[in-house]
Order: C-alpha cells, then structure tokens, then sequence
C-alpha cells in the first residue's frame, strides 16, 4: 500500500486522482482505462472496498475523512498495480456458451423479434452489459469457489437462452448447471447491488435456475 | 450427468425447505399452545402414542431434515473448507442416515 497526496478539484472522478498520480507523483503506476465515459468498462477498480467504475464515481461520493482507498479488483489475479488479468473472466464466458448461435444465414429472411414479448422483455434486460467485471469482482461465490462462472457470463447465458433466434439452449442450459454454474449462486445480489449499468445477474440467474430445473424434471437433461 | 445431479440436490434441497417451512411453523405453533396450562411427559405420551396423524406429520418433518441439511452442509464444506469429491459426499451421506435414524428413534419413541 502506498499513499499519495493529490489536491482536490470540483466534478473530480476516482480515475482523475489515479491519472493524476501516475503524471505527476508516480509514472510507475499501472492502470487500465480507455473512454473515460463509462462505456468501454476497463477503468474498474476497488475504491473503498468496493467495485466500481472509477470513471463515473464522483470522488465527493466516496472519500471518507479526506482519504480514499484504491486496489485492483478482486477476485482476479493482479498484474501490476490496478491491473488485473481478466483471461479467466472472459475465459467463463466461453465455459458459459456464451456465443450467438443462430441457425440462419445471411440468404435467409429475418427472423422477426417481437419487442413486446416476454423473452425479449427478459433478453433486454440483461444486453447491456459491457463486460467491466465489476459484478464478477463483487461476488462472495466467485472468492469461494473459483471454478464458479460468475455473474457476468451467466447474465450472458441467459440473454442468449432468452432469445428466440438462437439454436444452443440446451447445451447452454448444460454448461451453465452444476456446481460451477447458476446453481452455487446463493443470491446475496452483491452483482445486482453493484452493476453500474443497472443489470440484475441475480435474476437471469434465477431464470437459468428454473430453466434447468424444468429440463431436469421433464427428463430431458 | 453431474450437471444433472448437482440440479436434482438443487431441487430436493429447494422442496425440501417448503417442506420444512411448513413443518416448523406448525411444530413451533402446536408447542406454544400445547404448554399454556403447562404439560407432563405423561400428558405427552398421551398425545402421541398410537397417534397417525402425529406420527406421519413428524416423520415427514425428520425426512425433510434428512434432505435438506446434508445439502446445504455440502456447500459450505465445498465453499469454506474446498472439501468436495467422492469422499464428501460419502460423509454427508452418512450424515444424512445419522439424521434419519436419530430423527425416527425419536419419533417412535413416542409413539410407540
């Protein structure tokens, strides 16, 4: 743990106090940022404790008695500094099925997707995640069992399960079962509480539970 | 095939724990009535003894104990102690044959 002095300016974000260590105080300091906006997801960091986008995290809402405390995520093995090897995150995603799998080309008439429906309305509500790793940082199962596939590559699973032109649900519905998968999620929402897109994982969590359960008691898994 | 099992232990677990809620909030409301006048072991065995109705309801409760309790105890030995395999379910089913045999010893034990 190091410490540093950086003064204090008004709209000043968590990422301008690591930018302005690592110019000014630090040029060793390792860490990850792209857009600065909250739209690429790399500048996830732990500020007090807790996951966060530090682009969009106002220092005002967080210091406590003028110090704030910066670490890399957790849950993932650390690089240097603030920068953590996200391979066996991303890694999950693919463990998850988490590729589209349609079954039509691009000969074939499009598939028609009614917005209102309520696997699209389920879909939607998990699609925009960008993959920042915040939620997989934030949960207790991950830090417990690390073969777990985490929030983030199950909210994907069920994006894809939810949606009607995609032709992997049943080996989907496998690789996301068991022990690694959506059955060790013990719904403690820390995913949910912290995703700064607003995406509930718990919930798509809790869909793929039902799905697999059906399949199970229908004999068709 | 351990994607199935570790779904249908989800299962038993989940519909075991229905079970139980309604066990316990019966077991819990039948003591606090029972014992307002105050109540002998005599009065008891009175109750229970050759009674169906009781026999069943807590042999029902000591199977769903049975079910519910290795399971959840196997996560907790996988997620603290990162005890999993072969030899913890072996222990968890022996556990699982101690809660039963202990739980029915004691139900017949009042019925009989």
């Amino acid at each position: 743990m190091q410490e540093f002095e950086v003064p204090r300016h008004p709209s000043q974000t968590v990422l301008d106090v690591v930018t302005y260590i690592q110019r000014h105080l630090d040029p060793t300091l390792a860490y990850r940022f792209a857009c600065r906006v909250g739209m690429c997801g790399s500048c996830a960091m732990t500020v007090n404790g807790v996951p966060r986008w530090t682009c969009r995290t106002h220092v005002d809402k967080v210091i406590r008695n003028d110090r704030m405390e910066i670490s890399p995520l957790k849950n993932l093995p650390v690089i240097r500094d603030l920068v953590t090897d996200m391979r066996e995150f991303f890694d999950k995603w693919h463990r998850a099925e988490g590729e589209f799998s349609g079954a039509k080309s691009r000969r074939d008439e499009f598939e028609k997707v009614v917005p209102q429906s309520e696997n699209r309305k389920m879909a939607d509500a998990g699609i925009e995640c960008i993959g920042c790793g915040v939620c997989y940082a934030a949960c207790d199962v991950v830090a417990w069992n690390p073969d777990y596939l985490g929030p983030a590559a199950l909210n994907r699973a069920w994006t894809l399960v939810k949606d009607v032109r995609d032709e992997k649900t049943l080996e989907r519905l496998r690789a996301v079962a068991g022990d690694a998968g959506c059955h060790s999620c013990h719904t403690h929402m820390s995913c949910t509480e912290r995703c700064p897109k607003h995406i509930s994982p718990t919930a798509g969590i809790a869909g793929l539970k039902r799905e697999v359960a059906k399949l199970v008691l229908q004999g068709k898994f | 095939m351990r994607e199935k099992t570790e779904t249908v232990l989800w299962i038993a677990q989940r519909a075991s724990a229905a079970v139980l809620a309604l066990c316990v909030a019966a077991h819990l409301a039948t003591i606090i009535y029972a014992v307002q006048g105050g109540l002998s072991a005599a009065e008891i065995l009175g109750r229970t003894r050759g009674n169906g109705a009781w026999l069943l309801f807590y042999a029902t409760f000591v199977v769903a104990v049975a079910i519910h309790a290795p399971i959840g105890l196997r996560t907790v030995l996988g997620e603290w102690l990162g005890w999993r395999g072969p030899s913890r379910d072996l222990a968890l089913a022996a556990f699982a044959a101690v809660l039963l045999w202990m739980g029915m010893r004691a139900v017949l034990a009042v019925f009989r």
